[in-house]
């Protein structure tokens, strides 16, 4: 071994490169001040083999960023570990660059002869901050995506040649592909290469001067190995265990006053949902070490574009200058002093910043609203008009210079408070990213924003919100989602249409001519609402409940599969009563009974069909015929007609939202869910062949899962194509259409022969037919069907 | 055996290795040449190894810079809503644009971003205003509490023609696009605009 030894270090001359690395003096003995350098070493070292492996499993691309990290994170075993070690070691890397500048600073260790050596560490730390930026893309979702988007706009405004810098950044004129392929150049190519460049010189410099010892020297001379080799081992020891607590319990939890996910692939770093550019992310922030810089930019409120250009480009410019000018200063009879001091007035300035900045955030979780409550009358009586203000405090100079001041801090806790609900919003979305994309069919390769942009649990409240909500109410106190509900609505809430409770509280004639249903529409006085006053107290209340269970049996609500297939006696007696002509269809069509023309009819009331034809056309005679009080038609001609104000697309998401119908991952499920999906099976639907489906929950949501999966693949041109929602429209067989909207699911039972029935779509005259029309099946390939039938 | 560093060394002095055919020099110091002829040997040197560094280096940077002849496919009046879909109410509407869209191998149809429409009571002719903020981008939200625009990065505040609302960070209005009614169809013709600066230029 010796020989072989010998032999090396007369070829390498290994022996010498050892023993000047390991036992270079330590003037004074080895000590902790000593440890910063080598704990930043260490991190940056970790991050080269975390960011390797994760390098192994990433795919840059638009369709594919997002993906192979929701795949590292959710699918991988360890990924959340790997990916949380990487995401918090550079935000330790961050903190410990502080620590080590305010080291060096204190000790006076920029100055000669380590001026040079000071530069490089200070090129070194624009390094790091380079790669958090540009790491923080990497996952394309909604956060990485809108905060680089500023960071990048910012960009543009540098003088000269601000727009083409902004351009090769982003590798062309829109966010893509080649941002990412650029960023990731960056971030896994030349940043660390550099990095490693400099950090060679850094440490070779570090060695030709020798450390800095703090005088007086209070421990004889010791060597690096191992008396300070000890010492920077424990502490990057104690740095791993301070990130592998932050991986397993994030600050964001604590933020975010939610509790601790209980899921491992829910720790370490967070994965929003992906990016989408035409989906606001109200509650983009840049990483904490850079909120100091956001906050700083509020300060030039009111400067225009130069305030801009100062807070973004030219505070941050001299402040670097005043760095990189130190060791010169430092010559200066008082420059130590005023450098010390900078450094100090600097990272105290940033810390005060970053928690200003996180106080406006927060700030709705620790103030009591409540307080509000006086101010914020006032400002509803008074507005912001001053004279009015004036009037109302009786020229009281101090109540007004107090309302104020209230008025100020209700502004800022409502701001706050918006920016809570957004970041909840963008929570919920991201758990929804997920829990489509670990559905059994997988992601599509047109990427998991469109499983986002067709599901409709995400997209029905925002097209209810834009479309419905000035009239409708949706409210559901269990899904704040649906934050549509307005005092004024003209409508009737439509917060689980067609459920049980809500045809009972139709034919409740304490509700009938309420706001949640006629009261605020021209059918207040309408035959409906005097006929459920006047004559249903008449009825016996069985025969009342029988026809809202028959009702709401033709819904086929995914939510009451259950109660509809136990209550099948109760069904038909209530049909029976619904076709009598002395009772609905005197009015109302149902089925073989009845007229269309001067009612809705009822059969298939409240399906996904009768919906979309509803929403599409309420003039039609199916529905409300010239008996339509306000509603407006929002896809009147059918088809892809670019007259139409929703798409078959769109229709089908509220249609499907309304009705509570889209996917829920297993694990989610409620008790309530798997029961009634279990119960699904059951029931007869012809569309449904799912009788051997294995989960029992993915059957409730297939409907709409369906179309979520069908879509995607051609979603680049299908968007506001309701065409390509039902390819095979004409075929007659269910389990064609099933095959060929959803060839990747897991269910191919046979279709039970006496169910296979043919449902010509949209012709519910058809459906009385053959027997079965309260089995309407709610596919998606039907969707078109309202405007087949006019 | 002497290291080579022991070695005295002077004008051709070599030291030989192995004990073949082959001999190779493990060290040497290169002999003291004429001023004019090391002048010429050292830019002969720089010159080769420059270029021969050069050429791979250019035909990166030409690569790199792609993206600068790329010009961005907005300006077009692109279809956003059919005139029923806003009321003329005097509310600011937010609806998609959807465009064709390429980026860089893919050419599709998408949302490309999103505008605000506004009707006055009455009128046929619908205001636009681009959902993003002139300050550094972000998406605007309409706040029906306050009745005004609100980024919610860094607090510009908007009235719904689009005027700042001061004190504001946002250095110009929100940037109104041009709109037109062709057979109850609204188009707008939507425009990105650089962020930050107190003029509307045009991007790409």
């Amino acid at each position: 071994m010796k020989a072989f030894l010998d032999w090396l270090d007369d070829r390498t001359g290994c022996r010498r490169l050892v023993h000047e690395a390991l036992y270079e003096r330590v003037p004074g003995g080895a000590r902790w001040r000593y440890v910063w350098g080598s704990t930043l070493s260490v991190v940056f070292v970790s991050q080269v083999i975390t960011g390797v492996f994760l390098w192994a499993a990433y795919s840059p691309s638009a369709q594919t960023a997002w993906e192979s990290v929701y795949f590292i994170q959710h699918e991988m075993p360890g990924g959340w570990l790997l990916r949380g070690l990487h995401h918090f070691f550079s935000q330790a890397m961050v903190v410990l660059l502080a620590l080590h500048l305010m080291q060096v600073v204190i000790d006076g260790a920029y100055r000669a002869p380590r001026e040079v050596n000071f530069w490089l560490g200070l090129v070194l730390m624009l390094l790091v901050l380079a790669l958090s930026l540009t790491g923080y893309l990497l996952p394309w979702d909604q956060k990485g995506y809108w905060a680089t988007r500023v960071a990048t706009n910012l960009l543009s405004i540098v003088p000269l040649v601000g727009p083409q810098l902004q351009q090769l950044v982003v590798g062309g004129p829109d966010y893509g592909h080649h941002t990412l392929t650029r960023f990731f150049a960056l971030h896994a190519g030349v940043l660390p290469g550099l990095l490693i460049f400099f950090l060679v010189l850094h440490v070779a410099l570090f060695r030709r001067h020798g450390i800095c010892a703090k005088l007086p020297l209070k421990k004889p001379d010791a060597t690096f190995w191992p008396d300070q080799v000890l010492k920077d081992a424990v502490a990057a020891l104690a740095v791993l265990i301070v990130v592998l607590i932050l991986v397993v319990h994030p600050v964001r939890t604590f933020f975010s006053g939610h509790e601790s996910p209980v899921n491992v692939t829910q720790l370490g770093a967070e994965l929003g949902a992906p990016a989408d550019p035409s989906n606001q992310y109200a509650a983009a922030r840049p990483e904490w070490y850079f909120l100091f810089l956001f906050q700083f930019l509020k300060l030039f409120e009111g400067w225009g574009a130069n305030g801009e250009l100062f807070g973004a480009i030219i505070a941050p410019s001299l402040v670097l200058l005043t760095l990189f000018l130190m060791p010169l200063v430092g010559r200066w009879k008082l420059g130590h002093g005023f450098n010390v001091l900078f450094t100090f007035v600097l990272i105290g300035g940033a810390g005060v910043l970053t928690a200003a900045a996180l106080n406006e955030d927060y700030q709705a979780q620790w103030t009591d609203g409540e307080s509000f409550a006086e101010v914020q009358a006032v400002i509803n009586q008074v507005g912001d008009d001053e004279q009015k203000i004036a009037a109302h405090f009786d020229n009281d100079v101090v109540r007004i210079r107090e309302f104020h001041k209230q008025a100020g801090r209700y502004e800022r806790y409502r701001k706050s408070r918006e920016h809570l609900v957004s970041v909840e919003q963008a929570e919920r979305e991201a758990r929804r990213a997920v829990a489509l994309a670990s559905r059994p069919s997988g992601i599509p390769y047109s990427g998991a924003v469109t499983l986002l942009r067709n599901d409709p649990k995400t997209q029905g409240p925002k097209l209810f919100a834009r479309y419905c909500a000035n009239c409708h109410a949706h409210q559901d106190p269990d899904e704040p989602m649906a934050e549509n509900g307005s005092a004024e609505t003209s409508a009737p809430n439509l917060y689980r249409f067609a459920s049980r409770e809500w045809i009972a509280g139709l034919l409740d004639p304490k509700h009938v001519a309420g706001p949640d249903y006629f009261g605020n529409t021209s059918h207040s006085e309408g035959d409906m609402v005097s006929f459920v006053i006047d004559t249903l107290p008449e009825w016996n209340p069985d025969d009342v409940h029988k026809v809202v269970v028959a009702l709401s049996a033709e819904a086929q609500l995914p939510s009451q599969a259950d109660e509809d297939s136990q209550d099948g006696a109760l069904i038909d007696a209530g049909r029976k009563l619904i076709a009598n002509e002395d009772h609905c269809a005197g009015c109302h069509k149902f089925r073989d009974s009845g007229e269309l023309g001067m009612a809705p009819d009822l059969t298939g009331y409240g399906s996904r069909q009768w919906l979309i034809g509803m929403i599409s056309d309420p003039n039609h005679e199916r529905y409300y015929a010239d008996n339509n009080d306000r509603m407006p038609a929002f896809a009147k001609d059918g088809g892809d007609s670019s007259q139409n104000i929703l798409s078959a697309r769109q229709l089908g998401l509220l249609a499907d939202w309304l009705r509570g119908q889209w996917y829920e991952p297993a694990a989610a499920s409620t008790a309530e869910s798997s029961k009634r999906s279990a119960d699904k099976e059951k029931a007869k639907v012809p569309a449904e062949p799912s009788t051997a489906d294995e989960n029992a929950t993915e059957a409730t949501a297939k409907p709409a899962d369906e179309e979520n999966v069908a879509e995607p693949s051609d979603e680049s041109n299908d968007s506001d194509n309701p065409a390509s929602d039902s390819p095979d429209e004409p075929s007659d067989d269910p389990e064609a259409k099933e095959e060929s909207t959803e060839p990747s699911d897991d269910d191919s039972g046979e279709p039970p022969a006496d169910e296979a029935t043919p449902q010509p779509s949209g012709e519910p005259a058809e459906k009385q037919d053959n027997g079965q029309p309260a089995e309407e099946p709610p596919d998606p390939s039907t969707d078109e069907s309202p405007d087949d039938s006019r | 055996m002497p290291t080579p560093s022991q070695t005295p060394s002077g004008e051709g002095s070599r030291q030989k290795c192995g004990t073949s055919a082959w001999h190779c020099v493990t060290r040497s110091t290169a002999p003291a040449a004429s001023d004019r002829r090391g002048f010429f040997s050292q830019a002969i040197a720089i010159a080769c190894g420059g270029l021969a560094l050069l050429v791979p280096l250019a035909t990166g940077v030409l690569v790199l810079l792609d993206p600068l002849r790329r010009t961005s496919a907005l300006g077009k009046l692109i279809p956003v809503a059919p005139l029923a879909a806003v009321p003329d109410d005097g509310i600011p509407h937010e609806f998609p644009v959807v465009a064709e869209r390429v980026d860089a191998w893919n050419r599709s149809l998408e949302p490309i971003g999103a505008v605000y429409l506004r009707r006055q009571k009455g009128e046929s002719q619908v205001e636009c205003l681009s959902a993003m903020c002139p300050h550094a981008g972000c998406f605007v939200n309409y706040d029906t509490e306050s009745d005004t625009f609100v980024c919610p990065c860094h607090n510009s505040q908007f009235a719904l023609d689009g005027a700042i609302i001061e004190p504001s960070p946002s250095p110009r209005p929100m940037d109104a696009l041009e709109t037109e009614v062709r057979t109850d169809e609204i188009l707008v013709k939507f425009e990105e605009f650089y962020s930050g600066r107190a003029q509307k230029v045009v991007k790409g």
